[in-house]
């Protein structure tokens, strides 16, 4: 449980972490050890909606689903923690979509979450129950200071519903996350996440042009257009 | 107290296609009509204006042109002795609501029924034989034919700028549209699309295979055009929002461009909108309709009197409002009496994806809802039904309506959901895949119905409705043999991946996942007033001066796309009320 070498993205989360309320940065020995790369931009936000262990966890979980590497930007860097801290406070994470009368019964999966929690408390409810199960089963550690492999194994875990978690489906929680968490890498920047439009030049998406007339049949050549996003800016 | 508003002559129920175009045919006839939309006014300007309405986590995350199901909704389940829970969270089907309805946020394919589809179950009888028809399966010929639509699927296309190629054109077959179709008296409005790389590789396969492709009937105009009302299209720019979007460029046929410009500025018409109608008014013999009460935008409940009353809403909620004010006998599964609910059928669609090399610019971005190509050489009666083993055909395309990353991106098989080996995947899928899709007939049983929920209630204190539907063998078999068909054809373009989905033995209706919003029947037309809600003009067999047009009409779902047919049959439904009810108010058929 060391962190001995911490990767590229690991440091970057220290950094976002040195940010957050110093109780929980207190975990994180090598907020020194500064990346080469300062592009990391997650850092400047302060969350308003997850409290600081909330937090620590999200930003963990957001780096171990979307990590930085040579491929694209990771979640932290395209600002992900962002977008779902503001998103939860929208009126669809209260579940304004979603019918939520009762009775709450159960049903199988291809009926769909029959729970009555909206998205913003599935999310809250079972990080609290993933840090207490991190607690009791990794010596009084949250998730946020587990090392990447165990991470890892617990979100492939609540990703095959074989996390047992008070009150919430271990699977309902994951699917949520991860959706949010691809939400925030891909949304409009004006939204949060998806900064300087990285995740859309990563796969190629010329964002929202929303006109490829002379395009439609051209072959032999990829799309040439960089992206542009609702407020008119070009990446 | 209620408020009672002064009497009008007709008042519609939903302002989509089916309620636009009573709108527009009734008030051409002289009637004072009055609209009730249970959601917010919509129009081009300012509701689909560009960049706003692009933005995907609006669109297709917060659905912000959908019906939130908070208000109302369905409950589901498999079987009749199940106990049905809520549709919480949208998925199976994306009923619209406001000013356009799910006519705003359609593709825009827009078929007509093929000749032997009228005739279903005849038509099976003779070429198979009664006993091929299993047990539990209830299908029944339409009660009218395709030459009776004939004028009113031409208007209808005329209306909607439609995109295409005849295939047969008064008895003559034309190269290059669907040589299986039925007659045409004209051609198309406009010609057909451009196409995408995934079209214009579909037809090279199609080739191959020695199928007959052909230019999907688009309602997304492939050109400047002025429809007969002289509302105005401007010719696509293939954008990538169709579905789920209303239209940026008045280039997607709906209501909204293609009537509601007329219908506004009619004296005869008044549109309410945020009316939420609880119930029709019946007399005490339940034999008339004295008009409908609503909540109006301040939740007063107001009562429209009205001579006439058309049910417009979406087709499940058609059947909803029939049930909630007893207008006919509910469907009882177990008994097979009573006529509203019954044959509740859906479409049978499944997906094969393609991926392909980096070299390969399949840019799914580029999108248009209803361009794209098809064939039907394993629908109607091109399918052998008896060598395939099943009942109803359907048909094979190339669809592109616009591909986005909140959208979802559909990774190669393999390619795990996150970490690095995702972002790979992605970005290798992104741009270099498209996908084909198999559309199959839905046929209707005797224990897939709808009827009321006795647990769960809407906002407004009603019984929710609730769906019992399941796949049967006939459909599981159809998907895989489709399935097999797309695959083979895929074969053909030498994709370095492909990954495809039909139905497994037993498998169970999945609510969760999107497929497809042709929700069908329920209130369904017919001949026979003991077997069908509607008759021919889809009034009500019980109520006469309740018409219901929409989906809800068919007795089964054939392998296309329902509107073509739905504004068809709602101009159908028109035409006799202007010509036949009208001067002799009463039931128009007798049996």
């Amino acid at each position: 449980m060391s962190d001995k070498a911490p990767s590229p993205s690991r440091r970057k989360l220290f950094k976002t972490l040195s940010l957050a309320p110093l109780a929980v940065a207190a975990g994180c020995a090598r907020e020194a050890d500064k990346p080469a790369d300062s592009s990391a931009s997650a850092g400047d936000y302060k969350p308003t909606f997850f409290n600081a262990a909330e937090w620590a966890f999200i930003l963990a979980a957001c780096d171990r689903l979307i990590p930085a590497d040579n491929i694209g930007p990771g979640a932290l860097q395209a600002g992900v923690p962002e977008f779902i801290d503001r998103h939860m406070q929208t009126p669809y994470a209260s579940g304004d979509i979603w019918y939520m009368q009762g009775p709450f019964i159960e049903a199988a999966p291809q009926f769909g979450y029959q729970g009555r929690l909206p998205v913003r408390d599935i999310l809250r409810v079972a990080i609290k129950g993933i840090d207490a199960h991190c607690a009791k089963h990794f010596s009084g550690k949250s998730f946020a200071q587990l090392e990447h492999a165990d991470q890892e194994t617990l979100l492939k875990s609540a990703e095959a519903g074989k996390l047992e978690l008070e009150n919430i489906s271990s699977r309902e929680f994951f699917t949520q996350l991860l959706n949010e968490t691809r939400m925030g890498y891909f949304c409009d920047p004006r939204h949060g996440g998806n900064k300087n439009m990285a995740a859309w030049k990563m796969i190629g998406y010329p964002g929202m042009r929303a006109d490829y007339t002379n395009w439609v049949e051209v072959r032999d050549q990829p799309y040439p257009l960089p992206p542009v996003d609702l407020a008119g800016e070009r990446g | 107290m209620a408020i009672v508003k002064p009497k009008v002559d007709a008042v519609i129920v939903g302002m989509g296609w089916t309620g636009a175009i009573m709108a527009k045919e009734l008030t051409d006839a002289g009637l004072r009509v009055v609209g009730l939309e249970r959601g917010p006014d919509r129009d081009t300007q300012p509701d689909f204006a560009y960049p706003r309405v692009v933005d995907e986590l609006e669109g297709s995350i917060h659905r912000k042109f959908l019906q939130s199901l908070s208000k109302e909704t369905i409950t589901a389940r498999h079987g009749i002795k199940d106990t049905a829970v809520p549709y919480r969270q949208v998925g199976s089907f994306k009923p619209g609501t406001g000013v356009g309805g799910a006519g705003s946020h359609w593709s825009g394919c827009h078929f007509r029924a093929l000749r032997e589809d009228f005739n279903l179950r005849s038509n099976v009888k003779q070429r198979y034989g009664a006993k091929f028809i299993p047990e539990g399966m209830t299908i029944a010929d339409f009660p009218v034919t395709y030459e009776d639509l004939e004028p009113h699927f031409d208007h209808f296309e005329y209306v909607c700028g439609t995109s295409g190629k005849a295939g047969v054109l008064n008895g003559t077959k034309i190269p290059g549209g669907n040589p299986f179709e039925a007659s045409r008296s004209r051609e198309f409005p406009l010609p057909p699309n451009r196409n995408y790389l995934g079209a214009e590789l579909f037809y090279k396969a199609a080739r191959e295979m020695g199928y007959s492709a052909y230019p999907i009937p688009a309602s997304n105009a492939s050109a400047p055009y002025v429809n007969p009302y002289g509302c105005q299209m401007g010719p696509c720019n293939f954008c990538g929002f169709c579905s789920d979007y209303g239209c940026l460029n008045y280039s997607k046929a709906s209501p909204n461009v293609s009537i509601l410009p007329v219908l506004r500025l009619r004296k005869e018409f008044e549109l309410r909108t945020h009316a939420q109608v609880l119930r029709v008014n019946l007399d005490k013999e339940r034999a008339h309709a004295t008009g409908v009460t609503y909540l109006d935008a301040e939740g007063k409940e107001t009562e429209q009197p009205a001579d006439l009353v058309l049910l417009c809403a979406f087709s499940l909620f058609n059947v909803h409002l029939m049930l909630l004010s007893g207008i006919g006998k509910p469907y009882d599964p177990v008994s097979g009496a009573g006529t509203v609910g019954r044959n509740y059928s859906y479409q049978n669609l499944n997906r094969v994806t393609l991926f392909f090399d980096a070299s390969v610019q399949a840019n799914g971005f580029i999108g248009i809802g209803g361009g794209g190509a098809t064939f039907d050489d394993l629908n109607g009666n091109q399918l052998d039904s008896a060598k395939a083993g099943f009942v109803g055909g359907g048909v094979i395309w190339a669809r592109q309506p616009g591909s986005g990353p909140i959208r979802g991106i559909t990774t190669a098989p393999g390619v795990p959901n996150w970490g690095s080996a995702w972002k790979q995947g992605v970005k290798d899928a992104f741009r270099h895949s498209f996908y084909y899709e198999v559309q199959g007939a839905c046929m209707s049983y005797r224990s897939n119905y709808l009827d009321l929920d006795p647990t769960y209630r809407d906002a407004f204190g009603r019984p929710l409705l609730r769906m019992t539907f399941d796949w049967n063998d006939n459909e599981i078999r159809a998907s895989q043999f489709l399935v097999g068909k797309a695959l083979d054809m895929c074969k053909v373009l030498n994709p370095k991946a492909l990954s495809g989905d039909a139905k497994k033995a037993g498998e169970h209706y999945n609510i969760t996942r999107y497929q497809s919003t042709h929700t069908c029947g329920g209130a369904i037309m017919g001949s026979d007033p003991k077997t069908s809600a509607l008759n021919r003009y889809l009034q009500s067999w019980d109520v006469p001066n309740v018409f219901a047009p929409g989906a809800n009409a068919f007795p089964q779902n054939n392998g296309y796309n329902p509107t073509g047919m739905v504004g068809a049959l709602t101009y159908w439904a028109a035409r006799a009320i202007r010509e036949q009810y009208i001067r002799s108010p009463g039931a128009l058929v007798h049996t």
